[in-house]
């Protein structure tokens, strides 16, 4: 991280499904259109997953807070959710 | 590069999304009611087929059918995922703690119905309920009816045979799940659950910001998740009722009553056996099956055959081998498939 850039803590939770990989690419796809730097990890360990509390994948955290589980958010609601989350 | 440009809050318009959803309910309806008179002026005055032609008959029952099953399915898909916006597992693991056997059970299998459920799921979800304390068989009544009774399944059942076999089938799927639920319960099978689900601790790390959703992004997610479901399947429907098409025009009408009618004791189970390893093709067999019913195969053995395709999969129980002995696979799949032969029989005998 250089100076005043705030850069988004992503992480993606899911054992690695195909909705898993979608809501990767949907957030890398979002984030970049909106033009929002970020770092996504996945976390595909179960004991890790549930650590958020999280029972349906794939999951969405952004800076260490679930903001969506069970679902993949449309792109929109991806960039709000992440500009929610950055201004929190 | 200032990110504080991307914070316009977004107002929600809340009642031009109710606006859109009824408008488009309206045309919905106008295009469900059109489609009989849209087929036959297709084949009959603008082909200038006979009705009695197979060909003629064979490709009304397509033009009707396949628009018909897609409507349906967009319709109904929509009001599921947007029901299941207000309906979380997390929320549910909060339901089903401290019910008793029986009233669990119940209330387990009706959650597992309306519940999103794919089979990537099932891992978290069953470490969830183990470590909430729920009993196995609270949880395994859930995992029995989440797939069993499928959404898919459910509508197209509704769309080409009417409400009552679609009753049946939810009825009779609600009660395997309860049954199974019991008696994999009674079983203890605790022993058989690999230690690690144990150890898992369900945290709360990064607590939950989720719970808001407004109704507009309510609506956002049904239309972004009934685009993906049936998007997913909208080829199966088509060639499903192609095939179909083609053996309600072609195959004369009690070719399959003999080998599959009501008295051929070895339909059901075989209809199981096959019915297993055809997963995910939920929507395009049941076009088929259904005309396989028009031709004389008996309805017991036709659910049978449908419950055995959606209820258990070999991907499923390959996930939910990380978390279960397979002795414990094996009781669970042995119950269910004996639970679907049953109900089989059961309609066979009755109706």
């Amino acid at each position: 991280m250089k100076g005043t850039l705030t850069v988004l803590n992503i992480k993606v939770l899911g054992a690695g499904c195909a909705n898993c990989k979608r809501l990767e690419a949907e957030t890398r796809a979002a984030l970049d259109g909106a033009g929002i730097p970020y770092d996504l990890v996945k976390v595909t360990e179960y004991a890790d997953i549930m650590a958020y509390g999280v029972m349906s994948t794939p999951a969405l955290v952004i800076n260490e807070k679930v903001v969506s589980s069970g679902r993949i958010p449309a792109r929109s609601q991806i960039v709000k959710l992440a500009n929610e989350t950055e201004s929190a | 590069m200032a990110s504080q440009t991307h914070l316009q809050p977004t107002v929600p318009g809340t009642r031009r999304d109710f606006v859109w959803v009824a408008l488009a309910a309206v045309v919905w309806l106008i295009a469900f009611n059109s489609l009989q008179a849209v087929a036959d002026f297709i084949t009959y005055r603008l082909l200038g087929l006979e009705p009695s032609n197979p060909l003629g008959s064979a490709l009304n029952f397509f033009i009707y059918d396949v628009p018909k099953i897609l409507l349906l399915l967009s319709g109904m898909v929509f009001l599921i995922t947007l029901l299941r916006t207000f309906i979380t597992p997390e929320q549910t693991r909060r339901w089903l703690g401290g019910k008793r056997e029986g009233v669990g059970n119940l209330l387990a299998a009706g959650v597992g119905i309306v519940t999103p459920f794919c089979s990537c799921s099932a891992v978290p979800l069953f470490i969830g309920f183990v470590e909430a304390g729920l009993p196995l068989g609270v949880t395994f009544s859930y995992l029995v009816a989440a797939p069993l009774i499928n959404e898919v399944a459910l509508v197209m059942l509704f769309g080409m045979f009417g409400w009552q076999v679609a009753g049946l089938y939810l009825l009779s799927g609600m009660t395997i799940a309860i049954l199974a639920g019991i008696l994999i319960g009674r079983f203890g099978m605790e022993r058989y659950i690999e230690p690690f689900v144990y150890q898992i601790k369900v945290g709360n790390k990064g607590q939950r910001v989720e719970d808001r959703m407004t109704w507009h992004e309510r609506f956002e997610q049904a239309v972004v998740s009934t685009r993906e479901i049936v998007g997913k399947v909208w080829l199966y429907v088509v060639l499903g009722i192609a095939i179909g098409a083609a053996i309600h025009g072609f195959v004369p009408d009690d070719f399959l009553a003999e080998a599959l009618g009501k008295d051929s004791f070895w339909a059901v189970p075989a209809a199981v056996l096959m019915g297993v390893p055809l997963y995910s093709n939920a929507a395009g067999v049941i076009p088929v099956v259904s005309v396989l019913l028009d031709k004389g195969v008996a309805l017991g053995t036709v659910l049978a055959f449908m419950m055995a395709v959606v209820g258990l999969s070999l991907p499923e129980i390959i996930i939910l081998r990380r978390v279960m002995k397979p002795r414990l696979i094996a009781i669970f799949v042995g119950v269910v498939a004996t639970g679907i032969i049953l109900t089989g029989y059961l309609f066979n005998i009755i109706l």
